[in-house]
């Protein structure tokens, strides 16, 4: 089984727990305007790698990697999920963490065929750091050219199959950074009881180089970097209306 | 027992100097973490706080503050200086004053003067004189016995950074001897190896003899040092204070001698921790105390200053010492040799901020404990002022007591010393090959004249023929060059103190290096698995001449050589060094070897044993500069790769391929040390000053 890989980090360290050997794969239906990653859109393109080719590589690094694992990012994974079905399947049996980080984009409820596949995925999966951009339907829609409808079912779907997840928020000025929006996303997060951890990273204008190296304009130029001390706060309001919904739940005292 | 060593236990190294003894039954490992640390003191804070102002004062200055520029710089050649006497608590600067650099003149009159000048100062002409016209200096004494090849070698940087002008270094005296056994018991012991040498006067006898001479005298030497200072150094210490005061007086009368291109210090912190655990339990001293102390000894550690020209810095990057202090690693019976004082000369690094100076070199382990693991990334995070070296690949070759000079040669402590040999640029060496030793920058016929490539495109197997023949003439030239240089450096800029901190017997590597060689891989690589074609261009044929009147070198057309190749065009991908490929990372490693078994085949002066090491951490800049465009696509002039490391921008695979692909590199054709240069923003390496610490996780009670 082929997957279409865009590059292969050998030493990831922000993509889950520990040191994780990084899959980014080629292609991804979101247009978020701060993707630092505008290289990896394009569908249908790709270096074709095999699941014994990567996991071969993967042991070469294997003492390296100990407490870490494979993370599985991109581009977004789920739309190559024969791919990671095959490789997580194969990880498994080589006794390999394994993570998707993914935007959640591609769930479809409809469809029954891609449910059978990724309930069988998620046997194989040990933990999924999912993205939320936007908790606003029409905001995400601005800042990503899709809906959030499906990424926030996904979210429910892994609660109801209790897979660990890490959830992973950026706070852009003047985009994701208002009150309202860090509490709409807290009480949601809150109904999620199999969430893990909560990464709220400040935005950074890394990206912008990639984009003039592709020819492309940046599209949040002149949006200024945020400030860390500011994603601390924004996490502290994100924490404070999700213990406030796990007490209505009763889920906590 | 002696009283100055009661409590401790006794053996071996109470009768003859065994250092390793000492430690090995004194030690107290230390499996804790950083809690027990202090601050700094008051006069720590106030003595730094100096400290600073004078480094503004130096940098408006441009660099440098003062010099001497009549006094040759000797053991006991200046009077006592100090930043604030009443506060500081470990004394001793290299002249009268802080910041004032002194003018060592036995390495090379020409670069003791072109320091002063290049700094706006202006030599003593009667010093000029006297070490122009009565005393010899090394540097002169090597240019007596170059052959013009060697010369033209030099000139077209096919070998540079010789240290044939300026101090050799990479010496490391054991310092701490003078701590543990006070100078007198040395003397002593010199004196017997003095009367014990052969009868028979070979030339060998007549130089050990006269050897041992220069070192008694320095010792001696040592001991006035301690008075100018109003401390007695010819007895054993008697607490942690007088062990770091004694040590440091050792360092510095090797500073004060000479101006070595690196300067080390040994491994001293687990031996001052013999000291700190007794006086602790003693109460004789508190922590706050014995922080302090190893605080002011770092801090003396930092003003080490050498008068350079701005080549010299330009050629390192800086104006590097190399104070490589070598920490923790583990013992051959297993036990980690991290004590508490492992920790508090680390913590120097928070008590006064971060310094790339003393070169805090941390010998690690697997089996290091995990609170000294996490401690040192730690320090790492915050300062990036920590070096990292594989100590389970060197003390199956040097056991636990070694220690690092410069940036990765290891030697034992007193044991081992080497003699520093710069580099061979191996990637222009390729270029030799190609042009039949047409430099493609000078025009000169430097090498031999060697049937240059035919034809357009490069052939893998006619190039590898080339270069192999090549780099056998290369090592022979290369290492006669090492053969003079030290020969004369020993005959005229004789390391006395240090060699007096040395066993009798001592064994000598003979340490060559290579530059390049990422380039040399990725060229061969191109030329292998892609299409290089050759552009040919007549080049100028330049000579250095100096001008008379600038007194700067300048250079001057003499002629064009014809249809050198100076440029390459590459067709098509190529696998890159840095990538864990095999395909070029087994070129890489071949080319290693193939060249140290070169060097071994020759003679090695006094009967040194040849390493080599994979190592330019800055000068690589430099190297760059003085060669034509390669095969893998490089651009002419532009840097090399520091040490073992991919070129920039090659390695596309993350941190662990590149890293992979460098410890392919093998120890054992490398011994003199392989270097990785690591650059990350802490960011990339997890979450920010929480690596690894998964404090992500949300409090779900």
């Amino acid at each position: 089984m082929d997957g279409k890989i865009h590059s292969i980090e050998t030493f990831g360290t922000v993509d889950g727990p520990g040191i994780r050997y990084v899959v980014f794969v080629q292609g991804c239906p979101m247009r978020c305007l701060y993707c630092h990653n505008p290289d990896t859109w394009q569908m249908n393109t790709g270096t074709l790698m095999t699941v014994e080719e990567i996991l071969t590589d993967y042991e070469k690094y294997r003492p390296f990697l100990k407490g870490g694992g494979l993370t599985v990012t991109g581009g977004e994974p789920l739309m190559q999920i024969d791919f990671l079905l095959a490789l997580f399947e194969q990880a498994k049996k080589q006794d390999i963490h394994t993570c998707i980080d993914t935007s959640g984009i591609a769930y479809n409820e409809t469809n029954s065929a891609y449910i059978e596949k990724l309930d069988k995925l998620m046997e194989y999966t040990d933990l999924v750091m999912l993205d939320i951009k936007h908790i606003d339907p029409e905001e995400h829609q601005k800042l990503c050219s899709q809906p959030n409808e499906p990424i926030l079912k996904f979210a429910k779907y892994l609660e109801k199959k209790q897979v660990p997840v890490w959830i992973r928020h950026v706070v852009v000025p003047g985009i994701t950074d208002k009150e309202m929006y860090l509490r709409r996303l807290g009480s949601f997060l809150g109904e999620l009881t199999n969430l893990k951890a909560l990464d709220v990273l400040p935005y950074h204008t890394m990206g912008a180089v990639k984009y003039e190296n592709l020819g492309m304009e940046y599209p949040l130029k002149g949006i200024p970097a945020l400030d860390k001390a500011d994603a601390v706060k924004a996490r502290g309001i994100i924490l404070e209306e999700l213990h406030k919904k796990r007490k209505e739940l009763h889920l906590e005292k | 027992m002696r009283p100055e060593w009661k409590d401790f236990v006794g053996g071996k190294w109470e009768t003859e100097v065994d250092v390793r003894d000492f430690i090995q039954r004194n030690y107290t490992p230390y499996v804790g973490d950083d809690s027990f640390l202090e601050g700094p003191t008051e006069a720590t804070s106030k003595l730094w706080a100096q400290v600073l102002e004078l480094s503004n004062k130096e940098r408006e200055a441009g660099g440098v503050l003062d010099m001497d520029t009549r006094v040759p710089s000797t053991i006991t050649s200046h009077a006592a200086g100090y930043l604030d006497k009443e506060l500081e608590k470990i004394v001793g600067f290299q002249t009268d004053k802080p910041f004032k650099r002194s003018l060592q003149p036995y390495g090379g009159i020409n670069m003791a003067k072109a320091a002063l000048t290049t700094n706006g100062y202006t030599i003593d002409p009667d010093v000029e004189k006297f070490f122009t016209v009565h005393r010899k200096t090394h540097n002169a004494g090597v240019f007596d016995a170059y052959t013009p090849e060697m010369r033209v070698c030099r000139s077209n940087h096919i070998i540079t950074g010789l240290p044939d002008a300026y101090g050799r270094g990479r010496i490391i005296g054991d310092y701490r001897r003078v701590a543990l056994y006070g100078v007198d018991f040395l003397i002593k012991d010199k004196e017997e190896q003095k009367a014990t040498t052969s009868h028979t006067m070979t030339p060998d006898v007549i130089r050990d003899r006269e050897e041992l001479s220069e070192q008694i005298r320095a010792l001696k030497d040592l001991k006035a040092l301690g008075e100018i200072y109003g401390c007695d150094i010819s007895k054993p210490a008697s607490n942690v204070q007088e062990a770091i005061q004694a040590i440091y007086f050792g360092y510095l009368a090797a500073v004060k001698e000479q101006n070595g291109a690196a300067m080390s210090l040994g491994r001293t912190s687990t031996f001052v921790d013999c000291y700190a655990e007794r006086d602790l339990k003693n109460g004789t001293f508190t922590e706050a105390q014995i922080q302090e102390f190893i605080d002011h000894f770092v801090m003396k550690l930092r003003l080490v200053k050498f008068a350079r020209t701005p080549e010299y810095n330009a050629l390192f990057s800086g104006d590097p010492t190399w104070v490589t202090e070598s920490i923790g690693g583990v013992g051959v019976d297993g036990r980690p040799l991290v004590t508490k004082s492992s920790f508090r000369y680390l913590h120097t690094l928070h008590n006064m901020g971060t310094a790339p100076e003393p070169n805090m070199t941390v010998l690690w382990s697997t089996r290091l404990p995990a609170n000294f693991k996490k401690f040192c990334a730690k320090v790492s995070i915050e300062t990036s002022s920590v070096q990292y070296e594989n100590d389970d690949l060197m003390r199956v070759t040097h056991g636990d007591d070694y220690a690092i000079a410069c940036c990765v040669s290891s030697m034992r402590v007193g044991k081992e010393m080497q003699f520093f040999g710069a580099r061979a640029n191996l990637a222009k060496c390729l270029l030799y090959a190609i042009n039949g030793g047409v430099d493609e920058m000078t025009g000169v016929q430097v090498g031999p004249k060697y049937r240059p490539v035919e034809g357009d495109y490069l052939d893998y197997d006619d190039v590898m023929d080339k270069y192999t023949a090549m780099m056998k003439w290369l090592a022979e030239v290369y290492v006669n060059t090492l053969n003079v240089i030290h020969y004369m450096h020993d005959k005229y800029c004789y390391e006395k103190v240090q060699m007096a901190l040395h066993d009798r017997k001592v064994k000598r590597y003979f340490a060559t290096g290579i530059a390049g060689l990422s380039v040399v891989a990725d060229s061969l690589s191109a030329i292998k698995y892609a299409k290089v074609k050759v552009v040919r261009n007549d080049v100028e044929i330049t000579k250095k001449v100096k001008n008379p009147q600038t007194a700067k070198s300048e250079l001057k057309v003499i002629g064009t050589a014809k249809n050198v190749i100076t440029d390459y065009e590459v067709e098509g991908d190529f696998p890159k060094y840095g990538n864990n490929d095999d395909r070029v990372d087994q070129i890489a490693v071949e080319i290693v070897h193939k060249f140290m078994g070169m060097v071994r085949s020759h003679y090695t002066y006094r009967e040194s044993v040849p390493t080599t090491s994979i190592l330019t951490i800055t000068s690589n800049v430099v190297y760059g500069k003085n060669t034509g465009s390669t095969p893998d696509g490089r651009k002419k002039t532009q840097p090399f790769a520091p040490g073992a490391n991919p070129l920039h921008g090659r390695d596309t695979h993350g941190a662990l391929a590149s890293l992979s692909s460098v410890a392919k590199l093998p120890f054992k054709d490398a011994q003199d040390g392989i270097s990785n240069t690591f650059s990350i923003i802490p960011g990339a390496l997890g979450k920010e000053d929480t690596v690894f610490a998964g404090d992500l996780e949300i409090d779900l009670k």
